[in-house]
């Protein structure tokens, strides 16, 4: 009798290896360089691509099923959520706020990093790489649709959600996440996979992430928790292919040390600058408060990037130029984004608001060392003008920094009394800078960052007004014709918190109780 | 460093003086962040230094509680980080001021609200 032969099962690294090795091929009819046409103009050089392993191996049809049952799970509780009506249920209207800028700003970029991924998936002579990179650019399209899905139920209730991607592209203080990604999008491959995969991912994320997401649950959005969730492993993965990055390029050749680590140190600063609106939402806008942004840069950034940058260093990667004054600023940035934020209300599609006393002394607990000595009294004064029926605005534009766009509202380095100004001469122009990091950016490229269209110097050479708008007209607002031209509807986007239409909704429904109680 | 790119990289300035309708001058009041980064302030340069001081900065400033109290003889100025004595008389542009020039204004004595910079 024939004996039966046993079919043999591949094992994983067998069954990659067959399912993606045959992606890669020599071309004849066409040169490798007019192929891979951004691969060599950058400096980087790649001996052995072969070399780089993915290192999750995973196939396209495990990666489909893993992201199909995440899917499953994440929606049936966004449905349940939106069934319960569990918008009612979050500790306070405020909250909503939180999401407000989440969408409008981070979810935008999670977008554009799926446009870059796709770029990168394409443009990568390693056939390993390119696949890394096409399943990240699948998972940072899922979690912009995740994130979008999940905070459309509160549209349905709330202001300042309906109109993030405009926003993204036209609203002033967005311009600091818009210009990081623009920024990386416009750069090439490998500077770009430095950017977002390993100074953005590895580095900067974990805080937003993790601690934005035990922020949505103590306030009572599961919904948001378990968008974060289910995005974590994903993270995890793009995270780990960062770190791989690093060390296949700076390994393969002596020449690609330095330029890389002048990619470290300019892109964990520009990330780091974008973090700011992240450190304001987690002390200012999540109403019932756990961790501070200190205990979070402290837990996510600072202790792991200690040991990271010890392992780096046997490849002779040092810690990023800025770090040490980025770990500095853990005291200050939240309250001075706010306090910024705050003054600038009025031209902003979220609302804002002095703390309650509580939670100042909240933030005096975790911020012994800066809260009471600077930026408490200022808060204090606000609240007061506030009683008296004079809620303070700011109502002159502010000056912005030429590489990070944000506001220049950031202290020296040696201390919150004075605000950093930094100055550069280039092509006979004087160039405006809120840190020494943010200028060095600007003087190793002066032809990229020197065309920056700054949306203050838009709006002042009048190209943030709608076509129909007659500037020379009697008693015309250009504010108001600003946050016209900007879709911010005025009056219940923008301003205060208190007395909003959000504020005064949210309470006749009976919100921030038990969702069922609130029905009765 | 130079440009590293595909091919020819051109540059287009967008905040050339040609392209305002006035020069900007970015203003600051030193250790009062109440006015939480300085400002943007279309001024033409031919502005005087004491209309200056007596229009625009109260338009700018005149919120802040301690404004009022500014004794003006005691202002320490500042053109960028270079401090100097200005010619009320004169104006800004006769005194060095340009596009996108800084003028910082120093208030020793008033530290912002109870003294936190504020």
């Amino acid at each position: 009798m024939d004996q039966r032969v046993e079919k043999k099962k591949h094992s994983l690294k067998e069954r990659y290896a067959a399912m993606t090795g045959d992606l890669h091929w020599e071309t004849t009819y066409q040169s490798m360089d007019e192929v891979f046409p951004y691969e060599q103009y950058e400096g980087i050089r790649i001996h052995q691509w072969d070399k780089f392993e993915d290192p999750f191996r995973l196939t396209m049809d495990a990666y489909w099923k893993l992201q199909g049952e995440k899917e499953k799970k994440l929606y049936a509780v966004i449905d349940a959520f939106a069934q319960n009506s569990g918008q009612f249920g979050v500790s306070d209207a405020r909250y909503v706020n939180a999401l407000k800028l989440f969408i409008q700003s981070f979810t935008q970029q999670t977008y554009y990093a799926h446009r870059s991924f796709a770029h990168l998936g394409r443009h990568f002579r390693g056939d390993a790489l390119r696949v890394a990179c096409q399943m990240q650019s699948a998972d940072e399209l899922r979690h912009f649709q995740n994130q979008t899905h999940a905070i459309a139920n509160f549209n349905k209730y709330f202001n300042g959600l309906h109109n993030a991607t405009h926003w993204f592209d036209h609203a002033w203080y967005l311009a600091a996440p818009k210009s990081f990604s623009e920024d990386a999008f416009s750069a090439g491959p490998f500077e770009r996979l430095i950017a977002i995969s390993f100074s953005f991912d590895y580095l900067l994320t974990k805080p937003l992430f993790v601690s934005t997401m035990s922020g949505a649950a103590h306030n009572g959005d599961l919904s948001s928790v378990t968008v974060g969730f289910s995005a974590q492993s994903d993270e995890a993965r793009h995270m780990t292919l960062g770190l791989e990055c690093v060390k296949f390029i700076v390994g393969q050749d002596p020449a690609n040390l330095p330029i890389v680590q002048r990619w470290m140190d300019k892109w964990f600063w520009r990330g780091y600058r974008v973090m700011t609106l992240a450190a304001m939402m987690q002390d200012y806008m999540q109403p019932k408060r756990t961790t501070s942004w200190k205990q979070a840069w402290e837990m996510y950034v600072e202790s792991t990037g200690e040991a990271l940058f010890k392992e780096l260093a046997q490849v002779g990667i040092r810690q990023p130029k800025g770090w040490a004054q980025a770990c500095d600023g853990k005291d200050h940035i939240s309250h001075q984004a706010w306090n910024a934020f705050y003054g600038y209300g009025d031209t902003t599609a979220f609302h804002t608001w002095v703390p309650e006393p509580s939670e100042l002394d909240w933030l005096s607990k975790k911020y012994p060392d800066s809260f009471d000595r600077w930026y408490r009294p200022r808060l204090e004064h606000y609240a007061q003008l506030q009683k008296s029926g004079q809620r303070y605005t700011n109502k002159t534009l502010p000056m912005l920094c030429q590489t990070c766009q944000l506001p220049m509202f950031f202290t020296e380095p040696s201390g919150p009394r004075w605000i950093a100004y930094r100055e550069t001469q280039h092509a006979g122009e004087r160039f405006h800078f809120c840190s020494d990091h943010c200028e060095e950016i600007f003087s190793n490229e002066p032809e990229k960052y020197s065309q920056a269209g700054l949306p203050v110097h838009q709006i002042l050479q009048g190209h943030c007004f709608k076509p129909e708008v007659n500037a020379a007209a009697p008693g015309f607002d250009p504010a108001s014709a600003v946050l016209d031209y900007c879709q911010i509807n005025q009056g219940y986007d923008n301003g205060e918190f208190k007395g909003s239409e959000d504020d005064t909704n949210f309470a006749s429904w009976g919100g921030g109780q038990n969702p069922q109680e609130a029905q009765l | 460093m130079s440009v590293a790119a595909i091919g020819n990289y051109s540059v287009a300035l967008r905040d050339t003086a040609e392209h305002f309708a006035q020069p900007l001058l970015y203003v600051g009041w030193d250790e009062h962040m109440m006015f939480a980064a300085p400002l943007t302030v279309p001024l033409s340069m031919a502005t005087r230094f004491e209309d200056l001081v007596s229009k625009v900065l109260p338009a700018l400033y005149g919120q802040h509680p301690e404004f009022a109290q500014i004794n003006w003889n005691k202002v320490q100025w500042f053109r960028s980080a270079d401090m100097f004595t200005p010619r009320m008389q004169g104006t800004l542009a006769e005194q060095g001021f340009g596009h996108k020039s800084v003028l910082r204004f120093r208030t020793p004595g008033l530290e912002g609200i109870h003294g936190s910079c504020g």
